[in-house]
């Protein structure tokens, strides 16, 4: 690039030269310049040759044909050396003459054209095709990107990708190449024949295009709607139905009939005026029914539930109630029209008729069950043929009378009935409430006398058991009177002041809350057995090895002590104030004092003990009640489980012992279990963000035990399903919805000539970044 | 009075048929099903201990080549066929349901080094250490026929791969140069070279079907690394490809940007010969030298799988068949060897109460993956011993090279040392 550059220069250099020199050489007269001429292009020659020598320079000027117009730096006239050139004298004539317009011309488009650039070598347009075309099939790779995005994204993929026709080919292909050869296949073949069954499309037989041809599309329309209109109608009303009858409302029943039994009523008026033919008949119709009913044993006490009221009615109210209503029922619907009954030897037969219709046994029960029943009355009278069809004429319309206006009364009082069966359901619900209430505050009084006892005995026990701590740490005392050695509390420590001021105070401090403490621990023991404990502390085999262990823990818990309060000099320092600190400086003291001052409310040491005797505490296991009152005894208010017993199902089991037990200084949670920590995730796995969304998707079970079937088989799907036996195959472009790039793509950059310079290449590199590929690929 | 009876519609609790399943009525109530962490984390305990049990992914080895099986190939519409090539220049055909060899051809003298089957099935073709291309029929010969090659090429330099387009009529070979054939040519229609190093793979792209890559250059894609002994494009990524390198790791990249590999696959102890994907893209399965081939996930950097077997010795070539069900495997001791893809899978056709139970277990798995115990067994494998005591040793190797690397820049000033990412680490340069 530079020899190019350097070229250029003096190339540019040149011209100028010729610029400046042209108007001069224009004046010249020609003739004086032809002598020189010769000699000049001579030297001029000379001076290439020996310019070639060197061979840096072989760029050889452009030839002129004319002489005169040869322009040279050498050549400048010495005419007129006298006079003083001036600028304007140089300018003037290049304004003026218009012959020289052509040549600037020229000059300028000589100016503006440059040298033909040198072709790049071989490796370098190698280079920039590849990168055009590595370019180039990166943008046509990235149009796979989203395709790719959501097959990663997937919740399911299932392969092969596409859906694979089953190639089956018509029944038509198949069967044009195939001929019948066997008899069987000819026979087959003669009999679709003679049906006339087409073999190519449409499947149609005459007779099937016959019966398309019979209707009408509209027709068939109008039909298909009607039919579909019909079986909706009646669809709705039969849901409409069985809805109704689902309903078990008997009052609703009964307003649904009585409103029933009007309209026909109105309807039979209406009609007695329209047309009193068809009403006539319609009477006849209900008559018909009636006596249907009348003949039937519906409304007899004959039936199953009747009789298992009728033993129920002496018992019960509502069944007598039941079966005097259905007694009226039948009282009802088997009497008599008075329309009917014209003549009184008529209804006498009728009478007759229907008393054999009407069985015996049934009234006697009735009459056993109900005393003072005209029906049933009626009924016993009749057991008297004779006498009651003599009678007839003048009973009859008595209880007829009575009966009518029993039917008419009958509905209002059925609905009073009713009414008060309802009122008496609410007052009785009433009482037996107020019977609960009742009870209840008995109940609570009775808990609350059983409360109060307790209380009472917890009392009483706590009374008991003050006296034996004081009892047990005067034997405690006295032990310790034979054994000097054993630091404990005396019961005269102000005796004893010298010996103490060698070990803190704190100890004793110390030892009584612990022992405080364990009073409060033994009391929360002994609130679910207070007799036990009340009772015998000291007898009973649980609480005898118990006590001396409890010593050997306390001196150990003494010793611990005795370890921290002396490795700790605050406390020492709080302890023994006197006696130490005298040794000490005075600032030390005044800063300790400071200290002391400022913690004087808040004991830490203490404080920390207290907290590790609280965790101690609450890591030790429950004692579990088992026992089950009024098992293998008497059980009941004021009644204890025996001490036997209890003793029996009482568990507490021992735990290991705490890992902290001889540090004193230090709490060692024991929450964590390490069995348990060897099946737990340790370290927060990688797509999860925080802990608890890792422990959402552990706590949602997956299986069937837990969720429905249908969610079950939701959850368990596989990220990928592959079919066995089926070939996968790469995915494709028209799969996927896009144009698959040709081959000829690839052709058309391969066979490209090879031959590219380097204008070309920055176009290409221009296009590239253009991304104008985009249209070259539709010309490919 | 209406006596009210307690009454059951017969559709919920009487079958249809006597092979149906008893219906049972469940409740969901949460309380009636306590703990089902535990239960749910038992279960996928055992569905991963029976997974283990389970695992038996050796199916078959096929017996009958005279020497080491130094190339593979599918067929593109038979589950049921393969090839091979063997260094003795003989190649079989094989029936993988009969596990039989159906047809043996001494196609070259020397090696086969290459071998591809035509896109549409019918014929397939060889290349060889004698310089030629031959192309031959599928189905034998008939009955008197000679065995002859449809076409036989003669070129001027040793071929060392084969690859036919996935679409049209024109197979690429690689040696000294990648040449790109016509079928009814004799001579390549364009050879492509770059540098002076001999090409040992080329594969056209599954996707963009122009594409081509090949282990020295090709068309679009630069040089990545000599030393890779093959690649293999991802059948539903059109850009990703995975390459086997000669230093025991894989690489996968995304074509259009090179310098850095999308994951660096590592767990073989040596060199790795030939990759080749899953047809469903998710996993690629990879042979090596060190007598042992390993699937992978592709967006994993260690193995899911390890297969070996005693007398498997250096594996050279290896295929996942088109229905991503198994692998099969050509090694040094002349024997094609049939894996199945997921060890511990039940062959045959499944229940759906079987295919229900697999579904489950899957899950649970997957749920409870990251547990200690189940992390453990599910990654237990047995190794012969001379793979183990490598990986223990790269391991040390490994280590002292990090530690080493982490005590220079604890003691260099901050900023002097450049931490270079272990993507990064292995890509010399992109030349364009």
């Amino acid at each position: 690039m530079n020899v190019n550059r350097v070229a250029e220069s003096l190339l540019a250099l040149s011209q100028q030269e010729e610029l400046v020199d042209l108007p001069k050489n224009c004046p010249l007269s020609e003739n004086e310049d032809e002598g020189d001429s010769d000699g000049e292009r001579k030297h001029q020659k000379l001076l290439e040759a020996i310019s070639s020598l060197d061979g840096k320079n072989r760029r050889k000027l452009a030839e002129r044909s004319e002489a005169s117009l040869k322009v040279s730096e050498f050549n400048v006239s010495s005419e007129g050396s006298g006079e003083k050139l001036v600028l304007a004298d140089l300018l003037e004539p290049v304004k003026t003459t218009t012959s020289l317009a052509t040549v600037k011309k020229q000059l300028n488009r000589v100016k503006s054209k440059k040298v033909v650039e040198l072709p790049l070598n071989k490796e370098k347009i190698e280079q920039i095709h590849r990168e055009v075309a590595f370019g180039k099939t990166s943008q046509v790779l990235s149009k796979w990107d989203p395709i790719v995005l959501k097959n990663q994204q997937a919740e399911q993929l299932a392969f092969p990708l596409g859906k694979e026709q089953p190639a089956i080919a018509p029944i038509e292909h198949a069967l044009s190449g195939w001929k019948a050869r066997t008899p069987l296949e000819q026979e087959i073949f003669n009999l679709l024949h003679k049906n006339k069954q087409p073999v190519t499309d449409p499947l149609l037989t005459p007779m099937e295009k016959a019966s398309l041809r019979a209707m009408s599309l509209e027709e068939a329309k109008m039909h298909r709607a009607e039919l579909q209109r019909a079986r909706a109608l009646q669809s709705y009303y039969e849901a409409k139905a069985r809805r109704e009858k689902k309903i078990k409302s008997k009052k609703y029943h009964k307003v649904v009939k009585k409103g029933k039994a009007r309209k026909a009523s109105k309807e039979l008026e209406q009609l007695q005026k329209v047309n009193p033919t068809v009403a006539l008949e319609e009477l006849e119709k209900f008559e018909n029914a009636r006596m249907m009913e009348r003949m039937s044993l519906k409304h007899q006490n004959s039936g199953k539930w009747a009789k298992s009221k009728a033993i129920m009615a002496k018992y019960d109210l509502e069944a007598r109630q039941a079966m005097q209503e259905q007694l009226a029922k039948n009282k009802e619907l088997t009497q008599k029209l008075q329309v009917a009954s014209e003549t009184e030897e008529e209804e006498g037969g009728t009478e007759e008729v229907e008393e054999l219709l009407v069985p015996h046994v049934v009234n006697e029960v009735q009459m056993n069950v109900d005393g003072p029943n005209p029906w049933m009355l009626r009924s016993c009278t009749s057991d008297t043929r004779e006498a009651a069809t003599q009678e007839d004429p003048e009973q009859l319309p008595e209880p007829a009378t009575h009966e009518v206006s029993e039917s008419e009364g009958e509905r209002p009082v059925a609905e009073e009935e009713i009414l008060l069966r309802d009122f008496e359901e609410r007052r009785s619900l009433r009482k037996k409430s107020e019977l609960n209430q009742d009870a209840e505050p008995a109940g609570i009084q009775e808990t609350k006398d059983s409360s109060s006892q307790e209380v009472l005995s917890e009392l009483r026990a706590l009374s008991q058991k003050l006296k034996e701590n004081h009892q047990s740490r005067k034997q405690k005392a006295s032990s310790e009177g034979t054994v000097p050695q054993v630091q404990r509390e005396e019961p005269a420590p102000e005796e004893e002041a010298p010996l103490l001021l060698q070990r803190p105070e704190r100890v004793q401090t110390l030892e009584e809350l612990e022992e405080l403490g364990k009073e409060d621990c033994f009391q929360n023991k002994e609130l679910p057995r207070p007799v036990l404990e009340g009772q015998q502390s000291e007898r009973t085999p649980n609480n005898r090895p118990d006590a001396p262990k409890e010593k050997k823990e306390k001196e150990q818990l003494i010793d611990v002590q005795n370890l921290l309060t002396t490795q700790s000099p605050s406390v020492r320092s709080l302890a023994v104030p006197t006696t130490l600190e005298e040794l000490e400086d005075e600032e030390e003291r005044d800063q300790r004092q400071m200290i002391k001052e400022a913690f004087a409310g808040d004991d830490v040491i203490r404080n920390f003990l207290k907290e590790k005797r609280e965790a101690v505490e609450a890591s030790k296991p429950k004692d579990v009640d088992l026992t089950l009152p009024g098992w293998g005894e008497w059980g009941g208010v004021g009644l204890k489980p025996s001490t036997k017993k209890r003793r029996q199902f009482l568990k507490a089991p021992e735990g290991p012992p705490r890992k902290d037990k001889n540090l004193p200084n230090v709490i060692i949670s024991e929450k964590r279990n390490i069995h348990a920590a060897a099946h737990q995730v340790q370290v927060l796995p990688y797509p999860f963000t925080h802990h608890r969304q890792f422990e959402r998707t552990i706590q949602t079970p997956v299986g069937s035990t837990w969720n429905t079937q249908r969610a079950f088989q939701k959850l368990t799907t596989p990220k990928v399903i592959t079919k066995p036996g089926h070939i996968i195959k790469p995915i494709k472009a028209e799969d996927v919805g896009y144009r698959s790039s040709s081959r000829s793509d690839l052709s058309v950059i391969q066979w490209n000539p090879k031959q590219i310079t380097t204008r070309h290449s920055k176009e290409l590199k221009k296009n590239s970044r253009l991304s104008s590929w985009k249209s070259d690929s539709q010309e490919f | 009075m209406k006596v009210k009876m307690l009454s059951r519609n017969p559709d919920n609790y009487v079958r249809e048929t006597k092979l149906d399943l008893q219906r049972v009525p469940r409740n969901y109530d949460p309380t009636l099903h306590p703990f089902e962490v535990p239960r749910e984390y038992v279960r996928a305990l055992n569905a991963t201990k029976l997974e283990r049990v389970f695992t038996k992914p050796f199916l078959a080895s096929l017996d009958g080549h005279r020497d080491g099986v130094n190339c593979l190939a599918k067929h593109p519409k038979n589950l049921a066929t393969i090839l091979s090539g063997a260094c003795d220049g003989e190649v079989r055909i094989w029936n993988l349901t009969q596990r039989n060899c159906i047809r043996t051809i001494q196609a070259h003298e020397g090696f086969v080094r290459g071998i591809c089957t035509r896109f549409c099935g019918t014929s397939f073709f060889t290349v060889g250490d004698d310089k030629t291309v031959k192309q031959w029929k599928m189905d034998g010969p008939g009955y008197g026929e000679e065995e002859e090659p449809l076409h036989t090429i003669l070129g001027k330099t040793v071929y060392t791969g084969i690859d036919h387009h996935w679409k049209e009529a024109v197979f690429a070979t690689c040696g000294q140069q990648v040449d790109i054939w016509d079928e009814q040519r004799t001579n390549p229609i364009c050879s492509m070279t770059w540098g002076f190093d001999s090409i040992s793979s080329v594969k056209f792209n599954p996707v963009e079907t122009f594409l081509l890559g090949s282990c020295a250059s090709d068309r679009n894609i630069v040089l990545y690394d000599m030393r890779t002994n093959t690649i293999c494009w991802n059948p539903m990524e059109a850009f990703i490809f995975t390459a086997a390198n000669e230093d025991y790791n894989l690489y996968t990249f995304d074509m259009r940007a090179l310098d850095t590999p999308v994951m660096v696959h590592m767990d073989h102890v040596s060199a790795v010969l030939d990759v080749d994907y899953s047809p469903t893209g998710k996993e690629f399965v990879s042979a090596s030298f060190d007598k042992s081939i390993r699937i992978f996930p592709v967006d994993k950097s260690r193995s899911r799988e390890v297969y070996h077997t005693k007398r498997m010795q250096h594996v050279i070539c290896v295929k996942w068949t088109s229905d991503s069900k198994y692998i099969m495997c050509g090694s040094d001791e002349m024997n094609i060897r049939l894996w199945k893809a997921n060890a511990s899978e039940k062959l045959g056709v499944l229940t759906s109460r079987e295919k229900a139970a697999k579904d489950y277990n899957q899950k649970l798995k997957e749920k409870f993956q990251h547990y200690p115990h189940i992390k453990r067994i599910a990654r237990h494998r047995h190794l012969p011993k001379s793979i183990y005591s490598q990986i223990q040793e790269q391991r040390i190797m490994k280590e002292a090279r990090r530690r080493k690397e982490v005590n220079r820049i604890k003691h260099s000033k901050p900023g002097s040392v450049p931490i270079v990412s272990e993507k990064k680490k292995h890509i010399v340069a992109v030349v364009k």
